[in-house]
């Protein structure tokens, strides 16, 4: 039993409640968010620490025991993700001291960031299945607000799309969950593990499996992505950033937790079955990429490449692919963060979304430039920043399961993305500017220093993975020995 | 268009109060049967929101002149609060714990920490359900 | 007694689902209302509807009744209430901002 764990959830929700009370201040509102965030990821990196010392730790809610009880479960793979989705979410917060506008900051913007990295780190660390849909709905709950917040007519629409999509999904989660409550007779995710590792994987089992594979997919944008363009592309900058950052992992995570913990036995079907999916939602991507025409799609899309990458590695399935999924998932939340607000502050400054019609941003802005280089050179993987580690990890691991097209699609998709992204920055950055340099709007002070210390996180995941390398490699055997979560959860 | 509803004003005047008072009942019941702080929310507020319908706005607003935002709001600090009150104790989080105590008058009553988490639970439900009402009704 | 419920819950399924594909605002938001309560119906059969006591220690000699099924519904009625309270809002301000409570005509908006 370890208090400790249950700090992230709670903190920001607690947190979340006192600052509606404060809506008029907004000073206080501000100040408040970033110490609740700045200490939530401390206290994140303490438990990736006694993790470290203590082997997997888990918390039993109101003291009963599991399998009857719903826990918290921290082992290194959910801190990792705790870890860089609280960092992130501070220097999102960041940017949007600045930017985001006073009505929204009276509108409980603050209150809505901070429930949505609850339910985020809930889903990550909670070890109950029915638990886990309980924290999607939470974060889900804040993200529709965040969507819908400004009122614009677009915004409206798009929302109530993505609003729509995610009941239907959660009403899918709920059928899959009482199929599967109906033949195991457990929610203890541990506890799911054991019985159907001893009923051996059934067909039935497999067919729920694969209806979790559709929910999952649905919130990850696994192939099941066509709500993701529009609905990203529309909420303030910031709101992109944590969307883009967030929300599609927590998707990967619970596939890659669901997978690799509850049904990895049926593997032949299960994981080629993800396999395909991965590989189609890279290519559908890549067109979508490379059919755009505004800084939006192109993002977006290159969002969706990153789903299928990571799952690439899923789908391989060996330690050397997980490795790399776990590395390539970190480096994805901070880096698509960066482009989202990068590409905000860019439609910011020229008040023009299609990339034709913004040239010259490097005359005025040089700065603003090379860290947009950098997220580039890093999305597409090039040593030594933050990308080129999951990537090789991933590629290798392919290699070793022979799945050679998976290979041949995920390297031909860094091309794209470094296309894509190319496209930007020649038409965007290089070039005359149509702005004079007096002219220029100002970057606000806020909003550089989000951009400098997310720059600073690529490099670091990328030059410092080896430091990295003794937290990845325990959540690595997390997941390839799936015994060692179960006994941390049933024995005692 | 004014609607003649002597009526339905006259009947609320009565009902509402017994609406209000199966409110809390359901609340308190909850203790050892069916009922509990989200029936119990769940009903309280539908009193509240016959009051917002049969009176306008304005009247019932000088009577109950609090933000419904801040009710729901204040409900779900008193339930985490409860929660993490455990965590002071170094007990589990969520533990909830009891006791018999002699109370003046009512005699020994059983008392526990869950009325404080479902007070939480009623006090959310009702914010959130007259916010709920009064935000598709007030830009008329 | 299940298989009677899984009609029923096929029947509600089936009417949640043509609702869904309506094009009228109200329409779908009652149809993710039924299909909600489809679901909770499912999980109360799958959990078993056994005729029998509370499962409190002492009390149950012989048979006795599952309650996770009925915390796990009441859990999912409270979130999908949240979720269709906050639906029905976000129909009407966008109804109010468009003009229209048609899905045919919402789609190709332009920007303001």
């Amino acid at each position: 039993m370890n208090n400790l764990i249950v700090l992230p959830l709670i903190i920001p929700i607690i947190t979340g409640i006192i600052l509606v009370f404060l809506r008029s201040s907004i000073m206080l509102q501000r100040v408040i968010s970033i110490i609740t965030m700045i200490t939530v990821s401390v206290i994140s990196f303490l438990l990736l620490d006694i993790v470290q010392t203590e082997g997997i730790i888990r918390l039993d809610f109101s003291g009963w025991l599991p399998p009857f009880g719903i826990l918290f479960v921290a082992d290194s793979f959910a801190l990792l993700l705790v870890l860089t989705a609280s960092v992130v979410t501070t220097i999102c917060l960041l940017y949007a001291f600045s930017t985001i506008g006073k009505d929204n900051e009276k509108m409980f913007f603050y209150p809505f960031v901070m429930f949505l990295i609850a339910g985020v780190n809930g889903s990550f660390l909670t070890g109950d299945i029915f638990n886990l849909f309980v924290c999607f709905e939470v974060m889900l709950l804040a993200s529709y607000v965040l969507v819908a917040m400004g009122g614009k007519k677009v915004q409206l629409r798009e929302s109530l799309k993505y609003v729509l999509i995610n009941v239907v999904a959660s009403w899918l989660f709920l059928v899959a969950l009482a199929f599967l409550y109906g033949t195991v007779k457990t929610l203890n995710m541990a506890h799911i593990a054991e019985r159907v590792a001893e009923a051996g994987q059934e067909p039935l089992l497999t067919t729920v499996a694969i209806l979790f594979l559709l929910v999952f997919g649905l919130k990850a944008g696994l192939l099941l992505f066509f709500w993701l363009p529009g609905s990203y592309s529309v909420p303030p900058a910031a709101v992109q950033a944590l969307f883009s950052a967030l929300l599609t992992k927590v998707g990967i995570y619970a596939l890659i937790r669901t997978f690799t913990l509850m049904f990895p036995l049926n593997q032949e079907i299960t994981h080629t079955l993800i396999g395909i999916m991965a590989g189609i939602t890279i290519i559908a991507g890549c067109l979508g990429a490379l059919s755009g025409r505004d800084v939006y799609t192109i993002g977006t899309y290159n969002v969706i490449i990153g789903v299928g990458f990571i799952l690439i590695g899923l789908a391989a399935g060996t330690e050397t692919a997980m490795t790399g999924a776990v590395y390539y998932l970190m480096h994805d939340m901070v880096a698509k963060a960066l482009l989202f607000l990068i590409i905000g502050m860019m439609v910011y400054l020229t008040d023009e979304t299609i990339i034709k019609n913004m040239s010259g941003l490097i005359r005025n802005y040089p700065l603003f430039g090379w860290i947009y280089f950098i997220v580039l050179l890093a999305l597409t993987g090039i040593p030594p920043l933050s990308g080129f580690v999951g990537k090789i990890l991933i590629g290798q691991g392919a290699l070793e399961a022979e799945s050679y097209i998976l290979l041949a699609i995920g390297f031909a998709s860094s091309i794209i993305v470094l296309y894509s992204l190319l496209r930007i920055f020649l038409a965007s950055f290089f070039g005359e500017t149509t702005i004079s340099f007096e002219d220029r709007k100002r970057i606000p002070k806020g909003a550089y220093s989000s951009f400098i210390l997310l720059a600073i996180s690529i490099v670091f995941i990328g030059v410092g993975a080896e430091s990295l390398a003794v937290y990845v490699k325990d959540a690595v055997n997390t997941l390839i020995n799936p015994s060692v979560y179960i006994d941390a959860v049933l024995k005692e | 268009m004014k609607i003649n509803d002597v009526i339905l004003r006259t009947v609320v005047k009565g009902v509402v109060f017994i609406i209000l008072t199966l409110g809390v009942y359901l609340f308190f019941s909850g203790h050892n049967a069916p009922g509990g702080g989200f029936i119990g929310g769940l009903v309280l507020g539908s009193g509240i929101v016959l009051l917002y319908i049969t009176y306008d706005l304005e009247t019932v607003h000088k009577k109950m002149p609090f933000d419904f935002k801040k009710v729901a709001a204040l409900g779900v600090l008193l339930a985490t609060g409860s929660a993490i009150g455990s965590l002071y104790f170094n007990a589990p989080f969520l533990s909830q714990t009891d006791g018999y105590f002699n109370i003046p008058i009512l005699g020994e009553k059983h008392l526990t920490t869950v009325t404080i988490f479902e007070a939480g639970v009623a006090l959310t439900v009702i914010g959130t359900l007259v916010t709920i009402i009064l935000s598709i009704s007030e830009d008329e | 007694m299940e298989s009677l419920i899984v009609v029923l819950v096929g029947i509600l399924v089936s009417v949640g689902t043509y609702l869904i594909l309506s094009r009228h605002m109200i329409r779908v938001i009652v149809g993710t209302a039924i299909l909600s309560h489809a679901v909770h119906l499912l999980i109360l059969a799958m959990g078993g509807l056994k005729k029998g006591i509370v499962p409190l220690l002492g009390q149950s000699e012989g048979e006795f009744t599952d309650a996770l099924p009925q915390a796990l519904i009441l859990t999912a009625i409270v979130i999908s209430f949240a979720t269709t309270a906050f639906l029905l809002v976000l129909a009407y301000r966008t109804y109010k901002t468009n003009g229209t409570a048609d899905f045919r005509e919402l789609r190709g908006v332009s920007d303001e």
